[in-house]
């Protein structure tokens, strides 16, 4: 009995290899789950990309409940994103705030102009230092944020039709509930 | 040369690797003698295939075959003849096939040198080496296949992956293979003893030396894969515990510890099944590692797409083998414990704990290599497992074996003289205490450089004190067996090695500077004068190469040419110089230039002086000098050809050998 | 799926494979065997990102930024440390680490407020709590139970101890190896 130990200990690994082979193949490796989930968005004041004169700040966006798109010019994987933005945007019901990150303004300007705009408010983070703060790591993640400034869901990555019906649409409407 | 040949070969070298797995296995099951005798002309056979195969892509990377998916995925039209070379193995199925070529490689010097094993042994040992093949070719020919075309064939290539143009390339993986597929050896004699039921008592002496060899080779891999992102990453770190690295390290830790329960095994009788079992880990490990990486069950940390199909694949193949191999060993492993009696104070006792430690380690890593899958499969969230885990664990488990290290020759076996050890244990000691003490006048005390001198000198004077001890004792010629003298070298680089990591680590300068043409920067007493920038090219690059003059006391020590490489497709590549020294090295790394547009001004640079640094690799090497002495030494042959019966009978056999 | 993206031209991050962007220019196949096969080999990108003078105020301050920096882990190239990764965002870390240590936050605090905004996987050092017990606390266990299995061996085979002898090799002499002969004689 004891010299069937090491087949058993060697038994539990391939149950973990096999494990390890699915759910990678479905699962971005690179994923890490946010900490920010149900605690309240950082307080930010970031310029507007069209008049950086003026300043949006998470108290001024209280009240209702928005998405946030971190976007930028240079970042190929919003390029993918984009058109299901365009296309479904407006469908979400709910305000879309284009977040320009580490982008030269012109650059970022030009590429909405190329591209459309599905925002309803971009604003620039040009330094990144607000976006460390919301745990961004990387071109796109969207964040949704309640009428209470506190955030409820964060997708790491392009928003595909698939995430929307299956995580965001849902979560948006949740939100949407219980704004009065 | 048409690579379609190169599928062919492989084709049939797993025909004939089927011959060589299944046929002979029969035949020593049942007796049968022709059966038998396919084993060697079998294994002969697949190696000439495998080799062709091999060489096929070879000639196809030096004459630019890009109609070859593999050899336009990873060279290009300037990429120098022996990268070309080199870039067999740069990528997946290339290395596979490297893989089987060093399986081949043992295989064919098994075959040569077992003549003198009896028949019915041999015959199991090269099936089951044969079973493996069988594996590997299956994977190569069914998912991996390097010979796949192109077509329309491009004009170029795209181009082998620049930190992997680098003499490291050429020389790491194959090493590193040798190591590893090396441990099939141990596996092989292991599961033909278990499937014959240990009739042969001395197939432990017949493996050691293979094992030795393996383990040398593991060891020498190693040292050049650390050496080398050493030299090539531009950070001055030799080792980062990354899965890649661990996977390789685990065989090694099971395999030191499988040559020394050899040792015990082979001369007291003892441990015959935990012989048995790590023989099967450290192939295990190797066969784990090797796939770990490339079955994309890894990436939770490495976060690269893996085909699911060739994951799959793997993990079947390594739970037949393995698995197989398990229950292969909970059936037949001896169960009655066998060997010498032997005291609390004996040679065995303090082996059985340095086994112990080196298995827990390698257990230490398997299990925070894994963790973050674990994690991901219990939902506990994203975990991380970098150095400051392996790196507190390690060496507190190693720390048990430098404290017994100076007494391994000095206890005998079975009972040890007491009174022999408290010699050794008092001039070690006094030894290391003093140099320690001497050691913190020169490190303001830092706690890791002295732990590490003391911890040196401890081991190095038991083994200087056991040499000198032979040399009294015995005549000449009889003092130093080869088996001895790999163990004093091996032991001898641990010394090395641990002051080596523990010196470099703590007396190691890193610094950042911004530097104009003419400034210099002081750190531990060297001067670095930067001396500006200019453009230079080689044979697949350009580069923007600086030039660093080294001072110390007024005498210039050395002149150092940092670059920063463009490759094709604008991959830029850090070439940092280093002025290496048995006692130090220096290191200068180019970072940006103040002004992107003026290249000839000030630019950041890093400087770090590394103390003591080669003595981890030379350590590395002392080990691996040890390993293959130990190899060598003429006890493990066998000396004549066994006396067979006409028909092999299961009643033990007499293993004769003259004096 | 895509991933994420960051802004930089060639891609950053020293271990191909770990900036998905960067390994579909390589060749999925080249990166998964490059890191298999190479027991950590070196990077194809500039790692001359991570070389920036800053204003410490001393040696000590630089060497602490240094430890710190790497106990943590890019985000981005996430098979590296903070302190040699290429990336944006690493450098705008290690801005951030240089500022909190010049505001005079320990090295705690600045980890914490690392975790609070990536998770406990920025960390390299695996925090102590019950999901964790096992990555810690096993190799502990293991070497108990090693420990055990030992000590039982040890005391089986320590019996009759006045008996031992340590002389004669284990195969009686079958082999015919005489100890001093063949060298075996210690």
């Amino acid at each position: 009995m004891k010299r069937l130990i090491p087949f058993l200990v060697f038994a539990l690994l391939v149950g973990l290899f096999g494990f390890g082979i699915w759910w990678n193949s479905w699962h971005d490796a690179r994923y890490v789950p946010s900490p920010l989930i149900d605690k309240p968005a950082p307080d930010f004041a970031l310029p507007k990309l069209d008049a950086p004169e003026q300043t949006v700040s998470k108290a001024s966006l209280l009240g209702k409940p928005y998405l946030i798109n971190v976007f930028a010019s240079w970042c190929v994987a919003c390029a993918e994103e984009h058109p299901v933005l365009m296309a479904d945007g407006r469908r979400l019901g709910i305000a879309l705030v284009g977040y320009d990150y580490k982008d030269v303004p012109d650059d970022a300007r030009r590429w909405l102009r190329e591209h459309g705009s599905p925002y309803d408010l971009v604003i620039a983070d040009q330094p990144g230092r607000t976006a460390i703060d919301f745990g961004v790591y990387g071109a796109p993640e969207s964040f949704l944020i309640d009428a209470k400034g506190v955030i409820r869901y964060k997708h790491i990555g392009p928003l595909t039709p698939e995430v929307i019906a299956r995580e965001l649409q849902p979560a948006i409407d949740a939100v949407k509930r219980e704004a009065p | 040369m048409t690579p379609e040949l190169g599928q062919l070969a492989l084709v049939l070298a797993f025909l004939l690797a089927i011959a060589q797995g299944v046929l002979p296995l029969i035949g020593a099951w049942r007796g049968n003698r022709t059966l038998m005798a396919v084993a060697r002309p079998a294994a002969a056979g697949q190696a000439v295939f495998v080799a062709m195969a091999f060489l096929i892509l070879v000639w196809a990377f030096l004459h630019f075959d890009f109609s070859v998916q593999y050899v336009a995925d990873n060279s290009n039209l300037t990429l120098p003849w022996y990268y070309r070379i080199a870039a067999v193995w740069g990528a997946h199925e290339g290395s596979l096939l490297l893989w089987i070529l060093i399986l081949n490689v043992w295989t064919v010097a098994l075959a040569a040198f077992s003549h003198k094993l009896p028949e019915v042994f041999a015959a199991r040992v090269l099936g089951v080496m044969g079973l493996v093949a069988i594996g590997f070719l299956a994977f190569i020919i069914f998912t991996s296949d390097p010979f796949g075309r192109l077509l329309p064939m491009p004009a170029n290539g795209a181009d082998l992956n620049p930190v992997l143009q680098d003499p490291g390339m050429t020389f790491h993986p194959p090493v590193l293979y040798m190591g590893y597929v090396g441990f099939s050896v141990a596996f092989a004699f292991s599961i033909a003893a278990l499937l014959g039921g240990e009739v042969e008592q001395a197939w432990v002496r017949w493996a050691r030396p293979w094992t030795n060899a393996a383990w040398g080779f593991l060891t020498l891999g190693i040292v050049a894969g650390s050496w080398w992102a050493y030299a090539e990453l531009g950070w001055g770190g030799w080792w980062f515990w990354d899965p890649v690295e661990n996977a390789s390290f685990m065989p090694w830790l099971v395999g030191a510890a499988l040559i020394h329960a050899q040792a015990i095994t082979e001369k007291r009788g003892g441990l015959r099944a935990w012989t048995l079992l790590l023989s099967i880990f450290a192939f295990s490990l190797s066969l784990l590692g090797t796939f770990l990486v490339r079955s994309g069950v890894l990436t939770s940390v490495h976060a690269f797409a893996s085909d699911p199909r060739r994951g799959v694949f793997i993990l079947v193949f390594l739970a037949i083998v393995v698995g197989g191999s398990l229950l292969l060993y909970a059936l037949r492993a001896p169960k009655v414990t066998g060997g010498k009696p032997f005291n609390i104070l004996s040679r065995e006792t303090a082996l059985l704990i340095g086994n112990l430690m080196l298995a827990t380690a390698a257990a230490m890593v398997l299990l925070g290599t894994l963790f973050p899958l674990i994690g991901d499969m219990l939902h506990l969230g994203r975990i991380s497992v970098g150095p400051p885990y392996f790196g507190l664990l390690f060496p507190l488990l190693m720390a048990p074996i430098v404290l017994l290290l100076p007494f391994g020759p000095f206890l005998n076996w079975g009972k040890a003289d007491g009174g022999a050890l408290k010699q050794v244990a008092l001039r070690a000691g006094i030894a290391a205490a003093a140099c320690a003490i001497v050691a913190a006048f020169f490190v303001q005390g830092q706690l890791k450089a002295v732990a590490g001198v003391a911890a040196a000198v401890w081991i190095a004077v038991g083994v200087l004190l056991y040499a000198l001890k032979r040399w009294r004792e015995l005549p000449r010629g009889r003092r130093y067996p080869a088996e001895m003298t790999g163990m004093l070298l091996a032991h001898l680089g641990v010394a090395v090695f641990v002051i080596g990591v523990l010196l470099s680590e703590s007396l190691s300068v890193t610094h950042d500077v911004r530097l104009a043409p003419g400034q210099h920067e002081v750190i531990a007493g060297y001067d670095f004068r930067f001396d500006g920038v200019h453009r230079t090219a080689g044979p697949n690059w350009r580069a923007d190469q600086g030039v660093v003059t080294v001072q110390r006391d007024g005498r210039t020590v050395a002149v150092m040419h940092p670059q920063k490489r463009t490759y094709a497709r604008e991959q830029v590549q850090t070439e940092s110089a280093v002025d290496a020294g048995v006692f130090r090295d220096l290191y200068v790394a180019l970072g940006e230039p103040m002004d992107t547009n003026n290249i000839e001004g000030a630019w950041a640079l890093r400087l770090y002086y590394k103390p003591f640094i080669r003595w981890i690799w030379g350590g590395g090497l002392l080990m691996m000098l040890g390993g293959f002495v130990c190899a060598g030494d003429r006890r493990f042959r066998i000396k004549r050809i066994a006396a067979e019966a006409a028909q092999p009978t299961t009643t033990p056999q007499r293993q004769g050998s003259p004096a | 799926m895509s991933g994420v993206a960051e802004p930089r031209r060639s891609a950053p991050c020293a271990r191909p494979g770990s900036s998905r962007k960067a390994f579909r220019a390589q060749g999925a196949l080249l990166q998964v065997l490059f890191v298999a096969l190479l027991a950590f080999a070196g990077h194809a990108f500039a790692a001359s990102g991570a070389i920036e003078p800053l204003p410490f105020k001393d040696h000590a301050q630089e060497v602490r930024f240094q430890n710190l920096t790497k106990q943590l882990r890019c985000m981005v190239c996430q098979n590296e440390n903070l302190a040699d990764s290429n990336a944006d965002l690493a450098r705008d870390l290690r801005l951030e680490v240089f500022q909190l240590m010049q505001q005079g936050k320990s090295d705690d605090q600045i980890k914490q407020y690392l975790v609070d905004r990536y998770s406990d996987f920025v960390l390299y050092d695996p925090p102590l709590k019950p999901g964790t017990w096992l990555l810690w606390f096993g190799p502990l266990a293991i070497l108990l139970a090693g420990g055990a299995v030992v000590t039982v061996a040890i005391r089986r085979r320590n019996r009759g101890g006045g008996t031992i002898d340590n002389d004669k090799p284990a195969d009686g002499g079958q082999a015919g190896n005489e100890p001093a002969d063949m060298g075996d004689d210690w």
